[in-house]
């Protein structure tokens, strides 16, 4: 099982974060993908090498600023997990920390990778936008 | 009109590999015209022994611990310094053309430029500001599947040969461990593609082609990087011929007797006998399924007549190159640089691939300049040690620029004379690997014909222990001396010299995006 974690402090509000890195559908709008689809509890997000991940909303929870899900019906993927937490961190500060684990573990890298461009895209969208 | 540059590399192959180097087997003509005419270093090292961190120093001259790519899988940025970049500014048209791996390659989000161009068949991303200072980047690696330029070439244009290569991933994505050709020895395939559309005949065509689309007054800059002889092991099976598996001699570095074998292993740092026995994997390049300790002798023999064939393509398509160059009526303006990133073990010590191991089986490079005839060098045999963090300095020299601010080390010497008077004392190699849980950090200072390799904490070692090889009376470094109260003053004036000299690392170390 490979694991890994990503995170960025962002200084703006927890709330105003959450409700754009917990929405499953804007993905496509800081995580390095081509396109997102959501149908309900699922979601298919598409690569830029053409790969089309089908994924389970596990966990969507705005009390807990919790978003889960996993990539399912691949026949390379044995088990993915992937959470997206948004953490207060006082009233104008917050962490998104992206975590994932993944069988292949090799395949949790990229992924973290890719992360790693979405956190610092949320970043240049978000720091110092608090609501006031 | 100044001086053109053919920078040529290969993957993965040993000082001994070459003729000019006293091998035996393979016969490398053409790079051993390149050594009577030039200058042949008998003592350089590479600064890491893997294929991203040795690249990064070539292009950045720069020590890893500087520029940061620390293992396979860290991107070099994109903002990287680039001698390829201070050449284009003085002039030069640049290319590379090959293997350049500066980025990683199992990359689905085509988040790295090598592999984005490569998926949209361009040569060049942004011709004002070409990718590392390249105008013209044409990619390949060890195979026909990923992004990069070759891969698609076949896949455009022999569909039919792609499959012939040995899938160098399995199912879990891991390093395939699976074993071929006669003796089942991993990554080892006989491969029925014709040898005018494998790899290295390609790499050579193309660096052919950008060669003529050059006005004869142009100068430049041309890193030919072959992928081979890096594994998986599949030339062309019409050339095995030229080295029949059985008839060849093991290596002087296979220990036949595997208990003299495995005390030789246990007298090294505690990883070496981790991974000999199949339960410490800490480089992802090494088959995780694949046990060192079953490797048999003759599939010791058949790696190494694999190795063989791929090194004469390889000396072919650098002989159809230079034959090119004379064409264009270039013969006395060009300098070639030969050399590769890394070594492979291809037997040594009952081992295959590379690794957290700092021995002259990873370590000691060919490394030869053959300046071009015009600057009437003489031909020498440089003793000192040398390492790739020169060649940036190299290139720069060659091209009458000034040595750039950036990098850390002087030019290669023209003699073991002018080694002196440039400083010439001492190379450095740098290991560091953190892979799920798995952890070793090495420093290694090669000098006076001895090399010394200091533990970092690490999964398996501690700070304070060591290695020391006397090359000089050990040369199979055989005999670890780190704790031989004999030598401890040889020891510990190695390791201050290591931490006087080694730039100090630049911290936080950037995230892996890919094992490889």
């Amino acid at each position: 099982m490979g694991t890994v974690r990503r995170h960025a402090f962002v200084e703006c509000d927890a709330d105003t974060v959450w409700k754009f890195v917990g929405a499953p559908e804007r993905l496509a709008e800081w995580f390095p993908v081509t396109n997102c689809k959501v149908e309900g509890d699922k979601r298919f997000v598409t690569l830029a090498a053409g790969i089309v991940f089908e994924e389970d909303i596990i966990t969507l929870d705005h009390d807990l600023r919790r978003f889960q899900y996993k990539i399912v019906n691949n026949s390379l993927i044995k088990f993915h997990l992937a959470t997206v937490d948004v953490i207060e961190d006082g009233p104008t500060r917050c962490i998104v920390v992206y975590s994932t684990d993944m069988d292949p573990e090799v395949l949790a890298l990229p992924i973290a990778g890719a992360a790693s461009v979405g956190l610092k895209k949320v970043k240049e969208i978000f720091d110092r936008k608090t609501k006031h | 009109m100044g001086r053109k540059i053919l920078f040529i590399t290969t993957d993965q192959q040993r000082y001994d590999a070459l003729g000019c180097n006293g091998g035996s087997v393979a016969r490398t003509p053409n790079i051993d015209a390149l050594s009577q005419n030039g200058i042949t270093y008998d003592r350089a090292h590479p600064q890491n022994v893997v294929c991203m961190p040795s690249r990064s120093t070539m292009i950045t001259g720069q020590h890893v611990s500087t520029h940061g790519v620390w293992m396979n899988g860290v991107p070099l940025p994109e903002d990287a310094p680039s001698i390829a970049s201070d050449l284009r500014q003085a002039g030069y048209a640049t290319a590379l053309i090959g293997k350049a791996h500066f980025e990683p390659l199992l990359d689905p989000f085509l988040r790295f430029t090598e592999n984005r161009i490569g998926n949209q068949r361009k040569t060049v991303d942004d011709p004002n500001h070409p990718h590392r200072g390249f105008d013209h980047m044409e990619l390949s690696t060890h195979g026909a599947v990923g992004q990069l330029h070759y891969s698609q070439w076949v896949r455009d244009n022999h569909p039919e040969v792609a499959g012939g290569y040995y899938s160098v991933l399995d199912q879990e994505l891991q390093v395939n461990a699976q074993g071929g050709g006669d003796t089942n020895a991993p990554q080892v395939k006989l491969n029925p593609i014709p040898t005018e559309w494998y790899h290295t005949q390609w790499v050579a065509d193309r660096t052919i082609k950008w060669l003529e689309s050059l006005p004869a007054d142009k100068d430049w800059f041309c890193w030919m990087s072959f992928p081979d002889p890096h594994h998986p092991w599949d030339p062309p099976a019409s050339e095995l011929h030229r080295v029949p598996w059985r008839d060849l001699d093991l290596p002087a570095g296979y220990v036949e007797d595997r208990q003299k074998r495995e005390k030789i292993l246990d007298d090294k740092l505690r990883h070496w006998r981790g991974w000999y026995d199949g339960t410490f994997i800490s480089n992802y390049e090494a088959p995780a399924r694949w046990v060192p300790a079953t490797l048999t002798a003759d599939q010791v023999r058949e790696v190494n007549a694999f190795t063989h064939v791929e090194n004469e393509l390889i000396d072919d398509a650098i002989g159809d190159v230079l034959r090119a160059i004379n064409a264009r009526g270039w013969e006395t303006d060009v300098d070639v640089v030969y050399t590769t990133d890394h070594g492979e073990f291809q037997g040594d010590f009952g081992l295959l691939f590379k690794g957290p191991y700092h021995v002259d089986s990873l370590m000691r490079l060919p490394l030869i300049w053959r300046p071009a005839p015009s600057a009437q060098a003489k031909p020498a045999r440089v003793a000192a040690p040398v390492g790739h963090v020169s060649l940036a300095s190299t290139f720069a020299h060659i091209a009458g620029i000034d040595q750039p601010a950036y990098t850390q080390a002087p030019r290669l010497p023209l003699d073991d004379t002018d080694a002196v008077q440039l400083g010439h004392e001492r190379v450095l190699t740098e290991w560091d690997s953190v892979l799920f849980g798995k952890i070793v950090h090495l420093r290694t200072i090669c000098r006076d014909n001895w090399v010394c390799t200091a533990a970092l904490h690490g999964t398996m070692n501690n700070f304070g222990e060591g290695e020391l090889y006397d090359l000089s009376n050990d040369p199979l470094q055989h005999i670890n001396r780190f704790d031989d109260g004999s030598v401890r003053a040889q020891r510990d004036d190695l390791l201050n010299d290591l931490w006087d000299n080694l730039p100090d690392q630049v911290l936080p170390l950037r995230n892996m995006d890919a094992p490889v």
